[in-house]
């Protein structure tokens, strides 16, 4: 047998609690050698000193935790080899409160590994976990039907598990690769055909994990490259403008012509870069699964959470409403109306769930409506975000179909887009502002040609304790003296006045008002500088969604939502020049 | 795409997410070859730049080349070279080289301690200066929120079951039972004030991808780990009372890779010349709730 190249096969074992996941895979790592000299008599004597009988779960079970109580709390990974390839096994807890970490382990799966006790039959998490992984795109399941031993053997129990279970895994979209009767404890049918079962004529589990296939690289679909940030880093008089992330799929080649979404901005691609770069690396082409980086042609805006595709290809969708199927791990519910992050590839957004279309108890597989999604469920769901994003549909690009939900500081829920949907609340809110907006009959363009600028809101931000406000009075002054008209707006300002009812010191509401009341100011022409200290990402899509040109510029710190970036060490005389410059670069000011 | 390949992607791919996400962010370098490896993939992440800070815990019982080894780079690859140390266990002579503490008791106070206050900014940090080559007082103590560490899944059980992205608690303690979900590279990037996340590029590398990537990018390792000409050689570094070499010839990395891949130390644990690993049947994990690396 030809040994494969590449990277280990990943696998993940799963199962309800007690079916013997980690014995299994602790009996495989013991039989085929793969467990470094001594461990399997320290775990030995370790038992023996303790006065307990040894398990092959040990190995694994390596945490205090989980000796005393005998179940896997979290997924440990380990290794092994057969002759034909590397495997690198997840073995993922069968107890229900720890099913995140389950999902963490199967998430990177290729192929799962589902154990079931022939004593004890299906169980609740057979069923739940085997949903999940049908969520989690894992297509190649492997059943064993385990602890043969106590069923005596029996052909007939394993035929019936077999029938039951498949009957069920069929209705989920599951049709597993194989299924064999083992006893992970007594080693029968695991890496030689058992004396105890002949017969069962079909493969053991070596032989079984051997045949499963590699998913083949995505090199040839379409080219999706997440923006994860854009480097320059000035050291050695480095002058490149580094656009990072790695290639979710397709293959991106020197001179192509991109594309980036939502911003519909376009350019091409000057170089790739690479330091140190092996010599099997090429120069003018880089493909799926690498992390890289490029410049461009022309130095066109971009922002981390763009997706860059390839003119001539099949582009990503951009929208900001969207039907997900999701599923649930946050201990108070998912509900309709309230505002979560949704982190997809590199973006991120706010967004609200409009509507559950159907809750499905994950067990069961009945669906009901429902106004929530509980701990450990699962659902259907239409979802709102605050601006448009680009994504796929997970039938056609599963890596940029795939979201997670993060509630105050933790990732609570996850999911897969299925269908676009247009025209979002949030959207319309706006656009029904922008209809009832009584306009007067000057024009946006006339004032910007009489008063040479391009009205603006300017948020000079960096952390509590450096000198914003200087920077934004002599910013004031050199547009004043240049001739622009122009505002500081003073938040403290604001707190004696408009603000006075907000009790709550760190408020959003404060930054909402602030905006509200430069984008009077902006809609009169003007150019209004503010400065705040420590904004979050949502604070400056609060922003930018009240007022369209808002320019974020940070000091001393290079944030993704930046449009410039200040150092705090120059006078602010020297940090208001720059801004200058680049307002003029920009053609955001200009002479008549 | 071969194996080092796609290891490669997935940590610079971790390491950009750190530092896009934390603003005070710094990478942990003990010096050894794992770290020094993540030191450059760095680089490579960062297109020869390296603009994440270093910081060294100095126990004050490292084999002195090390220490050599550490300052020499940091010029050559003008780092940003950070070091922390407990002085006060030293001045007192509290350690267990000096018989007042046991192995581990002397990991928790010159290590795991030291880290913790280091990180916090409540004990000051030294930082090199690269025009004199000499250490002074850092100003700055701002707590760092992002801490990259380069530990790996293969090392040792309760390693196999670190996140890529893993929250520490106010006095940095792992809470293994409730750990956040991580899939499809989304990490865990949003986290309560005082609390700080260690970031672990490396999890999935193993001893042998560790040297076959030494070997591929050319990278400068310390000599500890090569024959000293008396059949020795450091499989594993320390702190010099606590770690012993192995009986190896290996003289260069080629011959590390074949000793590692031909099975003479197949079998052999990699943190067998760690004596504090044996004093109870835990010890690592031990030090590990309470924010040992």
């Amino acid at each position: 047998m030809k040994a494969e190249q590449g990277e280990p096969f990943k696998l993940v074992i799963v199962g309800h609690v007690d079916h013997g996941k980690s014995t299994l895979v602790g009996r495989l790592l013991a039989d085929t050698g793969s467990l470094p000299e001594g461990k399997l008599e320290q775990v030995k004597e370790f038992c023996e000193k303790n006065g307990r009988p040894f398990e092959y779960a040990f190995l694994l079970d390596a945490l205090k935790d989980e000796q005393g109580q005998g179940i896997t709390i979290d997924t440990a990974r380990c290794f092994f080899k057969t002759q034909k390839r590397d495997y690198l096994i997840f073995d993922a807890p069968g107890h229900i409160e720890f099913l995140k970490n389950m999902i963490s382990g199967a998430a990177r799966a290729e192929a799962a590994v589902l154990v079931i006790d022939a004593d004890e039959g299906i169980q609740e998490n057979s069923k739940r976990h085997a949903y999940m992984l049908s969520l989690l795109g894992i297509r190649q399941v492997i059943v064993c039907v385990n602890k043969m031993d106590l069923a005596a053997y029996k052909q007939d129990v394993f035929e019936n598990i077999r029938k039951d279970y498949g009957a069920f895994l069929s209705k989920i979209g599951i049709s597993p690769v194989d299924y064999l009767p083992v006893s992970a404890m007594k080693g029968d049918n695991l890496v030689k055909p058992s004396e105890n079962m002949k017969w069962y004529k079909g493969k053991n589990l070596l032989e079984a994990l051997d045949s499963l296939r590699k998913e083949p690289p995505l090199e040839d679909a379409p080219l999706r490259i997440p923006v994860q940030d854009v480097y320059r880093f000035t050291e050695n008089n480095d002058r490149r403008r580094i656009i990072a992330g790695r290639v979710e799929s397709g293959t991106l080649r020197k001179g192509d012509e991109i594309i980036l979404l939502p911003s519909g901005k376009s350019t091409r691609v000057k170089s790739i870069e690479e330091f140190n770069r092996p010599a099997h690396h090429p120069e003018e082409k880089v493909s799926a699964g690498y992390s890289t980086g490029f410049t461009l042609e022309e130095q066109i805006y971009v922002r981390r959470g763009e997706i860059v595709a390839k003119k001539g290809e099949k582009l990503p969708e951009v929208a900001s409403t969207f039907e997900a199927n999701v599923f649930w791990m946050g201990r108070s519910p998912l509900v309709e109306g309230k505002e979560y992050k949704l982190k997809l590839a590199t973006s991120e957004t706010p967004f609200k769930v409009k509507e559950i279309i159907s809750v499905l108890d994950t067990t069961s597989l009945k669906n009901e409506k429902g106004k929530k999604i509980a701990r450990h469920a699962a659902g259907k769901c239409v979802i709102e975000c605050l601006k448009p994003i680009a994504f796929d549909l997970a039938e056609n690009l599963q890596n940029t179909s795939r979201f997670v939900i993060v509630e105050d500081y933790d990732i609570v829920g996850g999911g897969i887009i299925v269908a676009k949907i247009d025209g979002s609340e949030y959207v319309q809110e706006k656009r029904m502002r922008e209809e009832h907006w009584d306009k007067s009959m000057v024009s946006f363009e006339e004032r910007a040609i009489r008063y040479g600028q391009k009205p603006l809101f300017i948020m000079i931000t960096g952390k509590s304790g450096i000198d914003k406000k200087s920077i934004a009075w002599h910013l004031e002054k050199k547009l004043f003296t240049l001739g622009k008209k122009t505002y500081f707006l003073g938040i403290r300002n604001l707190l004696r006045g408009l603000n006075r009812d907000i009790t709550d010191k760190n408020s959003r509401e404060h930054i909402r008002r602030l905006a509200e009341v430069a984008n009077f100011m902006v809609d009169a022409g003007l150019i209004v500088i503010a400065t705040a200290s420590d904004l979050s990402h949502e604070d400056f899509n609060m922003l930018r969604s009240i007022v369209d040109e808002t320019l974020i510029i940070t000091v001393d710190t290079q944030e993704d939502f930046s449009d410039l970036n200040l150092d705090s060490e120059l006078p602010p005389e020297e940090n208001a020049e720059r801004i200058i410059k680049y307002l003029k670069f920009k053609g955001l000011i200009f002479s008549l | 795409m071969d194996r080092l390949d796609s290891l490669e992607a997935q940590s610079i791919y971790i390491i950009r997410e750190a530092y896009n996400r934390f603003k005070n962010l710094v990478m942990l370098w003990s010096v050894g070859k794992d770290s020094t490896v993540l030191l450059w993939l760095m680089k490579k992440a960062f297109f020869g730049h390296a603009p994440i800070p270093l910081l060294h815990i100095d126990t004050g019982f490292k084999i002195p080349e090390m220490i050599k080894y550490r300052d020499k780079l940091a010029m050559e690859l003008g780092l940003t070279m950070l070091v922390g140390q407990n002085e006060e266990a030293l001045r007192k002579k509290e350690t267990f080289p000096d018989g007042k503490l046991t192995r581990v008791q002397c990991c928790m106070a010159l290590k795991t301690i030291a880290l913790r206050k280091t990180l916090s900014g409540e004990w000051p940090r030294k930082k090199l200066n690269l025009k004199t080559g000499k250490y002074e007082e850092d100003p700055s103590r701002e707590p760092f929120t992002g801490v990259i560490v380069g530990v790996r899944a293969d090392e040792e059980g309760s390693r196999s079951k670190e996140r890529y992205f893993s929250p520490r608690d106010k006095e940095s303690n792992w809470d293994v039972a409730d750990q956040p979900p991580e899939l499809w590279n989304q990490f865990k990037t949003d986290f309560a004030p005082g609390t700080h996340i260690r970031i672990h590029p490396l999890l999935d590398w193993t001893e042998l991808d560790i040297w076959e990537y030494i070997k591929r990018e050319n990278i400068p390792v310390v000599s500890l780990y090569f024959d000293n000409g008396k059949g020795l050689r450091y499989r594993s570094l320390g702190c010099q009372p606590c770690t012993k070499p192995i009986e190896s010839n290996a003289k260069n990395v080629d011959d590390i890779i074949e000793e590692l891949r031909t099975g003479k130390l197949a079998n052999i644990a990699e943190r067998a010349g760690r004596d504090q690993d044996k004093e109870d049947g835990n010890s690592l994990e031990t030090l590990r709730r309470e924010g040992y690396m």
